[in-house]
This record gives C-alpha cells, structure tokens and sequence, in this order.
C-alpha cells in the first residue's frame, strides 16, 4: 500500500511562484500552521491564497508572499480583526477578491465538480456584486426572475489543511466538532497535503472516532505528515485549544520581531 | 435592558435557529428560548445544539445536553433552507438597514479594513436578519453606509427568497422598517432616553411616528434568569454600558 508520508517542506518545495494555494480550517481554528511555517521561510512569491482566514493569511502578507487573496472574512476569532492583513489591505500591498462566505464555498464545491460556475443567491444586492467586476449573474431557465449570481469556480493548485489522526495512506480523521470545509479545499485542488495530530495505524482509526469522522480519504491526498500541535497557535479540538497568550504576541509584535522567532519555533 | 429588547427580536419565530452575534444578542435569544420563544433551536456557538440554553463565557466542559449538530457546512445549507434569525453587529447601518462590516472608506484601499462581509450577503437574502449597535453614534447611524455587506430595504434583488431586516437594537434604542418606504423608524427608547436625544446621535432623520414608547422593562423572572443562569458572570456589561 502507497505510504504518503513526507515533510513540511518537501510540501513548500512544490510550491512556485503564482501558484492558488487553499488553505483549510476556519479563522483561527486548525489551520496547517508548521507546513505554513517552512511555505514562510522559502523563496515562493506571488501567491493567490484563497481561505476562511485567519493568521494564515496575515502570516502570509506581513511575509510578503501573497499577490491576492479570496476570502469572507480575515479574523483571529478571539481578536476579531486580524492586523497583518488590515495592514496588507489598507496599503493596497495586495489584491483582493472579497465575497461571502458561501459564495467561497460554492466556488470550491464548483472546482470540485469541475463546472464552471454555480449559481447562488448569495452576494445579489450587496457590494460584493460591485467590487468584483468579473462576477457574473445567470437568469434561471426555468424562472425568468430568478436572477443569481454565477459564482466561478475556484480551482487550486494546492490545498493544505490539517487533520486530528490520519494514517500513512492518507486517510484523515476529524475528531472535533467541525471539519469546516477541508474536504471540499482538497476536491478544489490538484495537489494535497494533510499534516495531522497524530499518525495511526489504519486498523486503529474508529478506536477514537465513529466511521463519520473519517472525512478526509485517501483519494484526496497526495502527501500526509505527522505533526503534533502543527496547528498551534489556532485550536484544533479536542487535542487543545488556541494558544491565546502566544496569538495576542503575535497579533500585537510587528512582525519583524515575531516573524523570526515564529521561524525558529518548532 | 439591551437584553430583553434582543430577545424580543426572537418572539413568535418557532422552530427555527437563532444565530446571535455578540455576548448581548446571545443572552437575548437564550433568555427568548428560555421564556416566551421556547422552540428556538440555539447552539453552543460552535457546532453543537444544545437542549437548554447555557451561560454566556460558559467552559468547553460545561455540562450540556446535545440535541444536534450543525458545523458551517450544515449551517450554510441551513442558511439557503430560511428556518433561521441571526443578529449581527454593524460597523455602520443606513436609513434603510444596509450593513457594513466590510471596512470604511473605498474598498480598494480601505481606510479601515474590518472583518469581510462574513455571512451578511447570504444571510440577508435567506432569512430573517437584525443588527445589535452597542454605541449608537452618527458614525454608526449613517446616511449610507460606505459597503453594503447586508442587504437594505433600497437594495432587495428579485432573487431574494426573503428579505426582512426586523429590527435593529442599539443602546439607546429599538429601530425597525415599518414604514411606506421601509426607512428607519424609531420602534422605542430605552427607558431615559429622550427621541431628540436618538435623532442627535443618528446621522440621518429617522421617522417617528406619534409616542414613542418606551422599550419594556424586563420581568423579575427574567431579570433573575439573566443574572443566576445566562450571564452569571455579568460578560454583558463589557458590551455596553448598563
């Protein structure tokens, strides 16, 4: 059987310049934060970082590595407003396409499908509809005043999220009580990563959770990694929860200070 | 006071989820679930619906009897169903219940960039929506807001499977859209309050129509639930000045 077991930065080192890379978990809640951390210290630039944010994606602007991002929202949950990307934002450093949250699902569940678009309710009336000129809306067949917005897909070249258990072959499991929307990051994506709490063996995945909480299969992954606490600072119940000390350092240290040490942190 | 007018919100809704947005709103629907709107599904502010409503700041361990299971992905599918009334906050509301949480000043390079438009698009268009403004001002009551996040009364698409902003709910006051033209009106003032004192700190001419009452007193009962069971830790004073 396929053993899918690698390395943090064997996963950045796919990465190239311009690449969409998704990125799983919610806010700050099990984001992949050690693959994120070996993305930070190599060359990769210019990338399109689509994501329910969270220091993810500030990380990745106060590091310079982001030319746009696709999001509903950027926040450390516990503090609302996430400062590196306010920052990013309020300079004009980066692009922007902002729509709501389940306008950002349905553009991953079309990418999984593999159409084009989606139609959603979503989005009409607001300015969403205005401050990204490229969204198009798509009158019903069926009901000439059903007016919706034609949501596009949003393809990716890389998904990253992070699992509580997994197994070498790349099945991974949600102990918690929301997967959030990992599944559909990694069907939106040509290339999958998964690190996880802990690597089990693959007869011992129902010891700590029912058959539903197999969320993630192998079909669905390209590279697994065993990295415990690789979520931290954000939660990833129940294994622990947000390490808020270290999260208000990091939102409150300009990040030429935090940024290294953050680095180094392992 | 803020509470009770929260809760109010939630009254004769059924069987639907109540999704409040901040420490008060939250206490509003717990005490709407625990009073006269009995049937409201509530969860525990993350996935899990809870049976009976438990106290704001309450610990992960918290004994709590589970009735269901709504992550995001349920929740948005939920959302698109209409049995749902959330209460967000508002950086900015208009005359007309527009919402923005987006950010102030032009979206391309926000003087301030806030939160994202969250959920607010959809949830507009899907179901019932109310706002809760903890510091009623001219800077949050504005003639237009600068991003429409929420969908106002001048803004509904034809595509709407719903539209009603019921009520917004700020600390000095009760507003709602009961009007020709569906702009702002003043539904009560908090006990103390004078209307003069409302339209001062609203940066567009709110409709009143006739006496304005006042926004009701809470109960004992009530005021016992909120203070023994729903917020024993008194994390709604940190919202808004009593």
């Amino acid at each position: 059987m396929g053993d899918k077991r690698t390395t943090e930065s064997e996963v950045a080192a796919e990465l190239r310049d311009g690449m969409t890379i998704g990125i799983g978990g919610w806010g700050s809640r099990r984001k992949p934060m050690t693959i994120l951390r070996e993305i930070l210290k190599s060359p990769v630039r210019d990338l399109t970082v689509v994501s329910y944010g969270g220091p993810d994606v500030g990380m990745l602007c106060a590091a310079g590595k982001v030319k746009k991002v696709v999001y509903g929202f950027v926040s450390l949950d516990s503090i609302p407003l996430e400062p590196h990307f306010r920052s990013a934002r309020q300079s004009g450093a980066i692009e922007a396409m902002e729509v709501d949250e389940g306008m950002l699902q349905w553009g991953l569940k079309a990418a999984a499908m593999r159409v084009s678009f989606l139609p959603c309710r979503a989005g009409i009336g607001s300015s969403v509809m205005d401050v990204n000129p490229s969204l198009k809306t798509v009158r019903s067949p069926y009901d000439e005043s059903e007016e919706l917005v034609a949501m596009p897909a949003l393809p990716l070249d890389v998904a990253i999220i992070h699992a509580n258990r997994a197994d070498a072959r790349g099945n991974g499991q949600y102990l918690g009580p929301d997967w959030f929307f990992d599944d559909l990051f990694c069907m939106a994506a040509k290339r999958r990563f998964m690190s996880c709490e802990r690597i089990v063996d693959t007869a011992d995945l129902l010891k700590e959770g029912s058959e539903q909480t197999l969320k993630i299969n192998r079909m669905m992954t390209d590279g697994v990694i065993e990295a415990p606490g690789g979520a931290r600072f954000t939660s990833c119940a129940p294994d622990y929860a947000r390490d808020e000390e270290l999260q208000r350092e990091y939102a409150t240290t300009p990040w030429e200070e935090f940024g290294p040490k953050w680095l180094e942190m392992s | 006071m803020c509470a009770i007018a929260c809760a109010e919100a939630w009254r004769g809704d059924g069987e639907i989820v109540a999704s409040p947005i901040g420490t008060v709103p939250t206490v509003g629907a717990r005490l709407a679930a625990l009073t006269f709107s009995p049937d409201l599904v509530l969860t525990d502010g993350d996935a899990l619906v809870i049976a009976e409503p438990l106290p704001v700041g309450a610990p992960a361990d918290f004994p709590k009897v589970v009735e269901g299971w709504l992550p995001f992905g349920k929740m948005f599918d939920l959302l698109w169903w209409g049995r749902r009334h959330v209460m967000m906050g508002a950086t900015q509301v208009d005359r007309f219940g527009n919402q923005n949480i987006a950010c102030i000043g032009l979206w391309e390079k926000p003087k301030a960039m806030l939160l994202g438009v969250r959920g607010a698009p959809g949830n507009t268009v899907n179901h019932t929506t109310s706002y809760w403004i903890p510091n009623h001002s001219p800077r949050a009551f504005v003639e237009r807001v600068d991003f429409v996040s929420g969908v106002g009364y001048d803004r509904v698409p034809a595509s709407a499977a719903v539209h009603e902003i019921r009520v917004v709910v700020s600390n000095l006051g009760v507003f709602d859209f009961d009007t020709p033209d569906h702009s702002m009106r003043v539904r009560s003032v908090h006990p103390g309050v004078t209307v003069d004192e409302v339209q001062s700190a609203t940066g567009f001419e709110l409709q009143v129509n006739g006496d304005v009452p006042e926004t009701r007193m809470p109960t004992d009962e009530e005021l016992r639930l909120i203070r023994e069971v729903i917020d024993p830790q008194s994390l709604r004073d940190t919202e808004v000045k009593a």
